[in-house]
């Protein structure tokens, strides 16, 4: 009889999973609308949780996972502690650092026996062009987020779209990457506009930002990219005309967010509040992934070789269930996490993508971020 | 000459079919069964009369109410209110609540020994089994299991409960002498709902992001059979099995498949697939009227309950009861 579950005897060897989590300290620079606080601890307490669910499973096969946390002020330092650790012997690293640091790490980890993951840099370029081969990516991109929005965009007959962007290198990146969207949709983008004002907002928003959206053309909705919310929060309410907005304020497409409780979720949030007295947000929750992942693959092939369990994860056996309602995996070619995405608004569900009708012959869920024959990754 | 005859019968039993349906007391003297179900977003119970097929009244209950049992004598109900972290003990007869269990917190499903002396609950939170005494309102003991566990099943001779667990993807088989957890078996991801056959030599387990049933073999506590199930015009992934119910005649298992909307026939005979009936929206727990006519669904999306004749093996009627329906026990007609 073929059963596609394997390894129903459980192996009663003992083994020590120890895995490294290295953070690189990011410099933001001043927002307007500093109120409401990233805790600095994003990414390494979603972890911290994953490997406390990851032990409780651990006892009952004689696996235990271990976790240890290293911040670094520079890439270098981060290199360097990188290639001792690996070269005593460990091979399992969960990276919380940019687009840059990834990059140095991917090129130095080539043809090692490592197993990487990003849990917290969105960058498309990473999924499309410069392909991190090394790595696994418990992180969304940036365009599944905006194809997210633009299918309910569309789904809700929102087409034609203001887009403003900020001027930040990474704001003009999530607005291409909202262009695509709105390109592979059939969104209208009426009119763009960049955020220049170097003002104080928050006593005069409601004075500039009408003047600033007003246009030529009429619009159903604002999509705005402003990745450090410098502006963004001041526009929702403040536009010329009484549109919703979308994007980095207003209606957001998240992997995670506190008042997701559907599929299990809400024991998934108590177990984090309990941890940290706080809620969980999406850095959070790709740490919480990538550790499950790895947890997962071990569980399954008792093994803790990074080539083994690596080899476990891209394949099609792997199936992560992790509160979204469907069971997740990677994609093959450019070693994506593919996975629902929420759409929140600060105290609210509003809805889940992929929207029901956009079908993909694979998986719906390809039909957010970079699809096979899209993407010029080709791992596998 | 014939037919006339059997005409004649037909008429006659028509008559009295009708004599039966137009008179209402003597019904329900005789033969009424009542569901009741729990409305998780409503804190409280719906209950329905099985002869009408109608919401009769509804009953308040603690916060978020999921599991519910009765006892065997079925004057009382066993309602774990997770969200009020207890069990509150239901008087049938007066339809108050006469007292509480301490369940540890958040208590998700309920199972009760054949003895009616204990009852097991799982603390989805703690990732702890609660073994309570029912008399002395006592907590015996409380076993580690994996991360949230959810269906729980006590063999019908009383020597095993099993507790499955949703994060840690197993089946924890204990020993109810000791309390101990005797075996570990690895499911698909994201087990829910298990369930021991009458002769208690194989256990029935759902997977609902695995997608998948499993039997269990008791004696070797190994995976004897997998069913997969597909539906026309539904994407695998949504095909999310839940609640299993088996006829006791051996005939039928029955699948809630969740978000998918379908209820699986399995014919336990051949361990064939035979049919996919639509029920409401996800579809959560399963429960079989005494005399094995009829199947009760909870759909928790759509807040109604669908009700399949078993001869027919159809859906004859949807009943709208409260937010997120989630458990159900149907008490027998007295004798």
């Amino acid at each position: 009889m073929a059963l596609s579950i394997k390894d129903q005897s459980i192996n009663i060897e003992p083994i020590e999973v120890k895995i490294s989590y290295l953070k690189l300290q990011n410099q933001q620079g001043p927002a307007l609308s500093n109120v409401i606080k990233t805790p600095n601890d994003s990414g390494y307490q979603g972890s911290r949780l994953a490997i406390n669910d990851s032990n409780t499973t651990g006892k009952f096969l004689h696996q235990h996972f271990s976790l240890t946390q290293f911040e670094f002020k520079t890439t270098p330092d981060l290199l360097q502690h990188l290639t001792q650790a690996f070269n005593q012997g460990e091979s399992i690293f969960v990276l919380n650092a940019p687009l840059a640091t990834l990059k140095q790490i991917n090129i130095w980890a080539q043809n090692k026996d490592i197993l990487l993951f990003n849990i917290s840099e969105f960058s498309d370029l990473l999924r499309n062009t410069e392909c991190l081969t090394t790595f696994l990516h418990t992180a969304p991109s940036y365009a599944m987020k905006t194809d997210a929005l633009a299918q309910w965009l569309l789904y809700r007959r929102l087409t034609k779209v203001l887009l403003i962007s900020g001027k930040k290198p990474v704001d003009i990146a999530i607005a291409t990457s909202f262009k695509r969207s709105a390109k592979r949709y059939g969104l209208k983008i009426i009119a763009e506009k960049h955020w220049s004002f170097d003002t104080d907002l928050r006593r005069s928003a409601q004075q500039e930002v009408p003047l600033f959206t007003q246009t030529s053309k009429e619009y159903d909705v604002i999509y705005v990219a402003d990745h450090t919310k410098d502006f963004a929060q001041y526009i929702p309410f403040n536009t010329y005309l009484p549109r919703p907005v979308v994007g980095s304020a207003g209606l957001e497409a998240l992997s995670w967010h506190r008042v997701i409780e559907q599929w299990g979720a809400a024991q998934l949030q108590t177990r984090f509040n309990k941890l940290t007295a706080r809620y969980m947000n999406e850095i959070d929750f790709g740490g919480y992934l990538a550790i499950r992942s790895i947890a997962q693959a071990v569980h399954k092939t008792h093994s803790t070789s990074a080539k083994i369990i690596e080899n476990y994860l891209r394949s099609t056996d792997f199936e992560l269930a992790a509160y979204k309602g469907r069971k997740l995996s990677f994609r093959s070619w450019n070693g994506q996490l593919r996975m629902p995405m929420a759409l929140v608004h600060p105290q609210g569900l509003v809805s889940q993508s992929p929207q029901a009708g956009f079908l993909h012959p694979r998986t719906d869920l390809d039909t957010l971020g970079f699809d096979k024959k899209e993407s010029q990754c080709k791992l596998h | 000459m014939k037919i006339k005859t059997r005409n004649k019968i037909h008429r006659l039993l028509g008559i009295i079919a009708s004599l039966l349906v137009m008179s209402p007391t003597f019904v329900a003297a005789t033969s009424t069964e009542y569901a009741y179900v729990t409305n998780e977003k409503d804190d409280n119970i719906s209950v329905i009369d099985l002869d009408t097929q109608q919401v009769i009244k509804e009953i308040s209950v603690g916060q978020r109410p999921r599991g519910i049992i009765f006892n065997d004598q079925q004057s009382l109900a066993y309602i774990c209110a997770s969200d009020s972290d207890r069990i509150q003990i239901l008087d049938l007869d007066t339809e108050e609540i006469i007292g509480e269990l301490p369940s540890g917190e958040d208590p998700e499903t309920i199972a009760l020994h054949p003895n009616g002396k204990i009852i097991y609950t799982s603390n989805e939170d703690d990732a702890i089994l609660t073994v309570i005494d029912i008399e002395s309102s006592l907590v015996i003991t409380q076993i580690d299991v994996g991360v949230e566990p959810e269906g729980l099943a006590v063999s019908s001779n009383g020597e095993i409960v099993v507790v499955t667990s949703e994060t840690t993807n197993m089946v924890h088989w204990i020993d109810t002498k000791t309390n101990k957890i005797i075996a570990n078996t690895l499911v698909g991801a994201r087990p829910r709902s298990a369930q021991f056959t009458q002769d208690n030599k194989l256990l029935w387990v759902s997977s609902e992001i695995g997608g998948s049933v499993v039997v269990i073999d008791v004696d070797s506590k190994k995976i004897v059979k997998e069913f997969n199930f597909k539906i026309h015009g539904i994407h695998r992934d949504r095909v999310q099995p839940v609640g299993i119910e088996l006829s006791h005649d051996g005939h039928y298992a029955f699948v809630a498949l969740g978000p998918a909307n379908h209820v699986a026939v399995i014919n336990r005979q051949t361990m064939a697939i035979e049919k996919y009936l639509l029920v409401g929206r996800r579809v959560w727990q399963l429960a079989l009227t005494e005399d094995q006519t009829k199947l009760l669904t909870t759909n928790g999306i759509s807040g109604d309950v669908s009700i399949i004749d078993i001869a027919k093996m159809k859906v004859i009627k949807s009943i709208k009861v409260g937010r997120f329906p989630w458990g159900i026990a149907i008490k027998h007609a007295k004798n």
